[in-house]
């Protein structure tokens, strides 16, 4: 209300000196992520995080088409649910937002890309990590993280070229994540050069690992590559250990927590090592500002996932500006080619949506916690 | 060679233990008929509650020696779930036990998702670490092959309680009475037999060799969750019939040749196959086994013990 009578003194004012140009118009953009339910922190993060881009382009007064833009967010909540994230897509187009922020998880993002791919919308998620995610071919989907497959390629080439494992051993839970991973790994440590020594696979609910290990231990290799979850990796990590093994452990995002460190306990070493998709805070170009822009902002400290929904929301505001106009089949082609830099580094999408050069972090074990080793272009 | 020997120790770690949960299942189908599906979620209480116990007490005396925190979680596990055994079959198959067959077998699914959900409401659905009270460090007792005290004590601590089981069995009164029931109880309770005390008296044992199970398992894979007992459970089943169903000793060989060929299976089926199958075929081949045993010898390796059950 306050706002609104602003406003109206401001457009009396501007009347009233005669330079009535332009109007101002109101685009309303949607953010969707779990903001209930155990991924909460990871929804609210993203939601705060696209919520202080639209406060710093509405800031700026940013003109479109002659028109002064008032940005609006829309947030919904999936609960991480990939049949809530299908209602809330719906009622996201339905209501008329110009693009769509989100969603948070891969599980959610899939199948409400359908729906955004059909109303026509443009929809950049900041933290879906799954490779199907941009491989249905759909025009209106877009990523500002690097997917599973750039985390493989990543971890295969810094195994071979930096932790100089020739001989690797590559074991996967063959769900949909851990066998991608498992494949773009052991690709990567083939085309750098090294070997996989073997191949071997459980399951997503398996805790007994001892025969394959033993197999494994036999082919003595340098490194042995788990791709699956922590609740799988820790028990493995134990296993090893428990078998005398010296192979260095590497896992992806999966084996890349907090819980990791928890279940897994002494069993984890300076030979373990993971990595995530994005990069450290600290490292970002625009990090360090943004930090401390955040915290003043919401009074608490970024999750994980903000900076890239600030990008996300800033890409979409940028692809408008550039085609100069906020209709989502006008701005679309903008945002194929746009070439944006952003908080977490450069913005620029490849033919899929994925975005090109996305960074990997590899992390090593370290006193009690992940510490970033180097990040991978 | 040492290869060979790992894995044989390998399944006979992992081949006691479903031993153990296998003999529950196959006292209790001795004695009713009944496949008491519930079993391996015993397994889970048993795991869980040894860990509350274990994780209270080493907060409130810190410093305790790892044996004694061991000796306390056994010593509530067994009594919660030996209660929780009786209960189930107190309250959800007694009523039943003239039911037609299908009944109690359906309760018993029922009882499995009571137990797991009743676990994820008091202890969260997060993985839990189960503390290493028995040493894990590796021991090499011969060049390549390693095995570590916590291995060492499963398999005692396994073969000592399957061993006093028989014993108990074959020469208490309590044990004639148990087989004496499982001829058939209503006869059994014609001689004077308490038949209901005689089946309720089985479960409690059951659920206590399975609170035991839970406890090893836990301590072997160090993490313990509200669904961990499905997968064992399943197993050991696969074991009791494997072994012949209602047979005490079938159970055990059932359990361990499970073991052992889960671990040959994975450790040598692409060499086998000729690379042809790999170690995601792990299950399939213990299955394959099952069908193959099952074919020449349809009432399992020892036979189901029909006239003379359990």
């Amino acid at each position: 209300m306050q706002l609104n009578k602003l406003i109206f003194a401001l457009a009396t004012a501007s009347l009233a000196a005669g330079a009535v140009h332009a109007k101002e118009v109101v685009v309303r953009i949607g953010h969707a992520g779990p903001l209930t339910g155990p991924a909460a922190a990871f929804g609210k993060d993203g939601e705060n995080g696209a919520r202080l881009a639209i406060e710093d382009a509405n800031a700026k007064g940013i003109k479109i088409g002659g028109d002064t833009v008032k940005f609006e967010l829309v947030s919904e909540d999936d609960q991480a649910d990939p049949r809530t994230a299908t209602t809330v897509a719906q009622r996201l187009t339905d209501s008329g937002v110009k693009g769509v922020v989100g969603h948070v998880t891969s599980g959610a993002s899939i199948p409400a890309s359908r729906i955004y791919e059909q109303a026509g919308i443009p929809v950049i998620t900041p933290s879906s990590t799954s490779p199907k995610l941009t491989q249905q071919g759909y025009k209106m989907t877009f990523r500002v993280i690097a997917n599973d497959l750039q985390q493989g390629n990543a971890l295969g080439k810094y195994a071979v070229d930096q932790l100089k494992a020739k001989k690797i051993a590559v074991i996967d839970d063959r769900t949909a994540y851990g066998q991608g991973l498992a494949d773009a790994f052991a690709n990567s440590v083939k085309t750098s050069g090294g070997q996989i020594a073997g191949r071997e696979f459980t399951n997503d609910k398996a805790t007994d690992f001892m025969a394959i290990l033993t197999k494994i231990k036999a082919m003595n290799p340098d490194a042995v590559f788990y791709g699956g979850m922590d609740a799988q990796a820790a028990p493995l990590a134990r296993q090893m250990k428990q078998l005398g093994m010296t192979a260095k452990l590497l896992t992806g995002d999966g084996g890349c927590t907090g819980e990791m460190i928890k279940m897994a306990g002494d069993a984890l070493s300076a030979t373990t090592f993971c990595t995530q998709a994005g990069i450290p805070l600290d490292k970002m170009p625009g990090g360090a500002a943004f930090r401390t822009q955040f915290k003043q902002r919401y009074g608490n400290d970024i999750h994980v996932y903000a900076p890239y929904a600030y990008d996300a929301m800033m890409s979409v505001i940028e692809a408008m500006k550039v085609a100069n106009s906020v209709e989502p089949a006008k701005y679309q082609p903008a945002l194929r080619s746009l070439a944006y830099q952003g908080v977490t580094g450069p913005v620029a999408f490849d033919d899929k949506g994925d975005i090109k050069g996305g960074s990997i972090t590899v992390y090593n074990f370290d006193a009690g916690k992940w510490a970033p080793l180097q990040t991978i272009q | 060679m040492e290869t060979f020997l790992q894995q044989t120790l390998n399944g006979l770690v992992s081949g006691s233990i479903y031993a153990l949960v296998a003999l529950g299942y196959t006292m209790v189908y001795g004695i009713l008929g009944l496949i008491n599906f519930a079993h391996g979620d015993l397994l889970m209480v048993g795991a869980l509650v040894a860990l509350q116990t274990v994780s209270l007490l080493s907060a409130a005396v810190p410093g305790l020696h790892p044996v004694i925190l061991l000796i306390a979680g056994v010593a509530t596990a067994v009594p919660v779930c030996m209660a929780v055994g009786y209960l189930i079959e107190r309250i959800g198959y007694r009523r039943l036990r003239n039911a037609p067959r299908l009944a109690p077998l359906i309760t018993a699914i029922g009882v499995s998702f009571l137990l797991q959900t009743l676990a994820m409401i008091i202890w969260g659905r997060e993985f839990h670490v189960f503390p290493q009270l028995v040493s894990t460090s590796p021991m090499e007792p011969m060049a390549g092959v390693v095995v570590s005290p916590l291995q060492i004590f499963t398999i005692v601590v396994a073969f000592a309680l399957m061993g006093g089981l028989m014993l108990l069995v074959n020469k208490s009164r309590l044990g004639r009475a148990m087989r004496a029931t499982a001829e058939n109880h209503r006869v059994a309770g014609l001689m004077g037999i308490n038949a209901n005390g005689v089946i309720a008296a089985t479960f409690i044992i059951g659920s206590g060799l399975a609170a035991l199970a839970g406890v090893l398992f836990a301590s072997n894979y160090a993490i313990a969750h509200y669904a961990m007992g499905f997968t064992p459970g399943l197993k050991a089943f696969t074991a009791a019939v494997l072994g012949g169903i209602g047979n005490l000793p079938g159970a055990m060989v059932g359990g361990l040749v499970l073991g052992l060929v889960e671990s040959f299976g994975a450790g040598y089926i692409e060499h086998l196959t000729f690379g042809f199958l790999n170690s995601s075929y792990q299950d399939i081949f213990a299955f394959v086994i099952l069908g193959a045993v099952l074919i020449f010898r349809p009432s399992g390796l020892l036979g189901e013990r029909v006239a003379d059950r359990a």
